[in-house]
């Protein structure tokens, strides 16, 4: 697919790096000569510098014969306007990233005048991620499916688990939930299990299940018997807000600490029922003073990655139940797990994440395609949700009976009103929603999980 | 310094080379010549030795502007070391370093030979030399990267370090397409010269002979006359004409498949080139008498010949040796321009000299002005200073390789008209010069240590100076 992208930031970075690894053709338009060097040095890619918003450099990056436009610039205006161009010069879909929250009113309005196909909202993105996982707070991270139906929720086992030396076929005797595992990472290895896997301490797992089944799994291994009182949130940005009012929606306490006085009013103008506190983040006695050993849950979401990571890290060794870190790089982001932060989040990421999942189902309109797509363990294990259509050759038959590719698990099941977790038996008929976990990448239709 | 990489990429250029081989096999095969055993012993040998150094994978497969560097002037090297065996197995070229000599000079599409008489060489040997040319032309490691699987998508630095020009662009995103899109046009042109030959009248084996030398811009002949050999006016306009195309940036052609006519005809480039032709055809017929009898030949010889000269091909009709010193020098002014960045000809190329320009105007104007302010432009775009300051810097190292290789030359003692012309033609990958280089001469007279010198020239000509310049820096194959 022809793919350009206009505006080379960091979130544009991450995603063209991603796309070229799934064979798209992208050109690049960036209106600093630098900022395309690089990117021409590092990728296979085609750049054009100027304004991306001009006709003249649209052209001759060929918008007009694109399959999708996405604008990624730092302003939502510019953004907006870039995609309407690109809409009437042809492109055939758009993406704009608009991040005022007073525009995201009128979204409705500006997908159907404006013909965007869809709107990324990286700190909304974000804040929704981190409230999924306060929601679990035993979860690294927490994934939907089906509208929410589904969840997949990744869990480090801890020390003397029940679930150490179980194996996988066991557990539903064992614990008695209809759950089922369906990845492990164990010392930087990654299994798509069979039946005869055996789990160990410090393994993290990935699973999934409805909501009901995920909560009493997790109760019944011992994590999470009561949930979430208070959070406090370091860094008072776009994100927090978000959160902040996620949180206090679901009657959560929450506390904000910001060191920009205006910011503070504005966010307590914003958030009634939210604390906001007027200091800096990072002083010790500040954290203390505000109770930070005693909180549940500590998000830091400051600008600045280091900050972030030096006050989970401090929050970490004050023992807060639940510590969650916004890290921009992603290079950072897979240092700082390893270093005791288990839940680091990268708004990048989950962007690259969104427009990957739009672009593989775009790429396949007519066949089965894929509705929802998350990437777990670093990216190397893929989770996608694909619809069944009459074109899968092997609907009706018995899943014991279908040969996938090594490492491709057929997970849940989504038939109607009824969520099935699959056994050898079940079927997959037309119409039903299908989550696939594999390690293969770049899947993009239900029957590449078949061999041959 | 990623070595592994290097070494790994080295293995399959001479596995490419392995297979190139064959070709001229093939002709040895038809003509039943006994230079076919080295010829097969060579490709033999090259791919084996290929394989050898790509039984290991790389781990880290990470290339940057050093890889890239490295790698290109090593194949260049490589390919040359290699490709000189044939000629030296069959001992139709007595010494090693003649053939090395001669092989880098079909590589780097120079044209320059140490044979006294061509036609003593036997058919395939000859084919092979032209096929260096065709195939150094458009880059090996270019048409390397259409075939290897790369698992990084850094390809941009091989491709930088061997495309002439002061700047290197795709014209589609991905690099594999880019590069099948210039060799179908490549191929697709060279095809047509073929046949357009051959429907003139030429035997097949000239056709190919001629058509590489002329693709790739390189100059080698099968006649020790050069084109001059065949006497024949229709020959010389179709060479003539297909050298001038090779000359061209061949984005421009993608241009014109693609229907962006507007953006051919502002080239500006394109029209200094074709402007330079125009111009130096129309001062070397005057001069040569043309108007007084004759115009048609001497417009034909005149126009074979600069055409010729500034593609850097250095095929001759005539022997210009012998033209009165305005054309000469015509000529020599012609040899350092070069043609248009982005063709398969050396030189300093017309884009640098059109850059040079507008920098000695601005600064002109700064002199005057010394508040003001100027942007230098190109095809409508700003450059950038430091592209700006890069092309300072290569004129800048190009004299002083120029003045340097001149000194080493000078301790054969011959005369300096000789010298000049031949650190000249290797330098910007000509062929012919002057006085005992001429179209009619050879370079087998040079000392052991000259030949090294021009050998060197040559590549540095073809890869622009810095891979090579680089690679000969101790400190560059540091691993740190």
């Amino acid at each position: 697919m022809r793919i350009v992208l206009v505006g080379d930031g960091k979130v544009g970075r991450n995603l063209v790096k991603n796309l070229t690894e799934e064979d798209h053709d992208i050109v690049v338009i960036d209106n600093d000569p630098e900022v395309i060097d690089e990117a021409l040095n590092t990728l296979d890619i085609v750049g054009v510098c100027g304004n991306g918003t001009s006709y003249k450099i649209q052209l001759e990056a060929g918008v007009d014969k694109a399959d999708l436009v996405i604008a990624t610039m730092d302003s939502d205006e510019l953004n907006m306007l870039c995609c309407l161009i690109a809409r009437k010069l042809g492109a055939k879909h758009t993406i704009a990233r608009v991040r005022n929250p007073e525009y995201s009113e009128q979204l409705h309005f500006m997908h159907e005048e404006l013909g965007l196909s869809m709107h990324l909202n990286p700190e909304y993105s974000t804040a929704d991620e981190l409230f999924r996982i306060l929601r679990l707070p035993a979860a690294l991270k927490v994934e939907t499916f089906s509208a929410g139906r589904v969840e997949m929720v990744e869990l480090r086992l801890k020390e003397q688990s029940v679930l150490n030396g179980v194996q996988l076929k066991d557990i539903q005797e064992h614990l008695g939930v209809k759950v089922l595992i369906c990845a492990v990472e164990r010392d930087e290895e990654v299994f798509i299990p069979g039946g005869n896997f055996t789990l160990a301490d410090g393994d993290k797992i990935n699973f999934v299940g409805t909501p009901a089944n995920i909560l009493r799994f997790l109760q019944t291994m011992g994590y999470d018997k009561k949930p979430l009182r208070d959070a406090t949130i370091i860094g008072g940005s776009h994100i927090a807000y978000y959160l902040g009012r996620m949180l206090s929606g679901i009657g959560i306490q929450v506390k904000i600490i910001e060191h920009d006085h205006d910011r503070c009013l504005e966010l307590s103008e914003l958030l009634p029922k939210a604390m906001i506190i007027h200091g800096d983040g990072t002083d010790q006695d500040l954290l203390l003073e505000e109770g930070l050993d005693k909180t549940d849950a500590v998000i830091t979401l400051t600008g600045m990655d280091e900050q972030n990571i030096l006050v989970s890290m401090y929050a970490t060794s004050l023992n807060v139940k639940k510590v969650l870190t916004k890290v921009n790089r992603a290079a950072l982001a897979s240092l700082v797990m390893d270093k005791g932060l288990d839940v680091v989040v990268s708004p990048q990421e989950i962007i690259a994440n969104r427009i990957l999942t739009y672009v593989r189902g775009m790429q396949n309109s007519l066949g089965s395609n894929v509705e929802t797509l998350h990437r777990m363990v670093s990216g190397k294990v893929e989770a996608l949700e694909f619809r069944v259509r009459s074109t899968f050759s092997q609907t009706g038959k018995m899943l014991r009976n279908l040969t996938l590719k090594e490492n491709t698990l057929i997970a849940c099941i989504t038939r109607g009103n009824e969520i099935i977790i699959p056994f050898g038996d079940d079927t997959l008929q037309a119409g039903d929603l299908v989550i696939v976990v594999t390690s293969n990448q770049h899947y993009d239709d239900l029957n590449d999980i078949l061999k041959n | 310094m990623n070595l592994a990489m290097v070494r790994y990429i080295l293995g399959y250029i001479l596995q490419i080379e392995g297979a190139l081989l064959l070709a001229p096999a093939l002709v040895a095969f038809i003509y039943q010549e006994g230079t076919i055993q080295p010829l097969l012993v060579t490709a033999f040998l090259a791919f084996a030795l290929g394989l050898m150094l790509r039984w290991h994978k790389p781990k880290n497969q990470i290339i940057y502007a050093k890889e890239g560097f490295a790698v290109v002037s090593a194949a260049w090297i490589l390919l040359s070391a290699v490709g000189a065996l044939p000629f030296w197995l069959s001992q139709e070229i007595p010494f090693y370093l003649d053939a090395f000599f001669e092989t880098v000079s079909g590589f780097t599409t120079t044209g320059a030979s140490i044979l006294p008489a061509v036609e003593d060489l036997s058919l395939s040997l000859v084919f092979w030399r032209s096929f260096a040319h065709w195939i150094g032309g458009m880059g090996v490691l270019v048409f390397a990267l259409a075939i290897i699987p790369m698992a990084d998508n850094r390809s941009m630095y091989l491709m930088r370090a061997e495309v002439p020009g002061p700047t290197a662009g795709k014209l589609v995103p991905r690099m594999k397409d880019t590069v099948k899109i210039l060799y179908s046009i490549y191929l697709g042109m060279t095809i047509l010269q073929i046949i357009l030959l051959k429907l003139a009248g030429m035997p097949w084996y000239d056709t190919l002979i001629n058509t590489f030398g002329s693709a790739g811009t390189g100059g080698f002949s099968n006649r020790n006359l050069s084109v001059g050999a065949y006497q024949n006016g229709t020959y010389e306009w179709i060479i003539g004409i297909f050298m001038m195309l090779f000359g061209v940036n061949f984005n421009l052609y993608y241009f014109l498949l693609t229907k962006k006519f507007k953006d051919i005809w502002k080239n500006e480039e394109l029209r200094l080139y074709l402007a330079i032709i125009a111009l130096a055809t129309i001062g070397i017929t005057i001069n040569l008498g043309g108007l007084k009898n004759n115009l048609s030949g001497s417009l034909r010889t005149s126009f074979f010949q600069v055409s010729s000269i500034i593609t850097t091909t250095g095929y001759s009709s005539t022997d210009f040796n012998l033209w009165p010193a305005f054309s000469k020098t015509i000529l020599i002014l012609l040899m350092f321009f070069g043609a248009s960045a982005g063709s398969t000809a050396g030189g300093i190329k017309i884009s640098r000299i059109l850059l040079i320009w507008r920098m000695i105007i601005r600064e002109l104007k700064r002199l005057l002005h010394p508040r003001s302010v100027g942007v230098i432009k190109l095809e409508n775009k700003t450059v950038s200073e430091k592209t700006l300051q890069g092309v300072s810097i290569f004129i800048l190292v190009y004299l002083i390789i120029f003045a340097s290789s001149l000194v080493f030359l000078s301790l054969d003692n011959v005369d300096f008209e000789t010298n000049f012309t031949s650190v000249l033609t290797c330098l910007n990958n000509i062929g012919p010069g002057f006085s005992l280089v001429g179209p009619m001469g050879n370079f087998g007279f040079y000392s052991p240590l000259s030949k090294i010198i021009l050998s060197l020239n040559m590549l540095l000509g073809r890869l622009e100076i810095f891979p090579l310049l680089l690679s000969l820096m101790p400190s560059f194959w540091k691993q740190k």
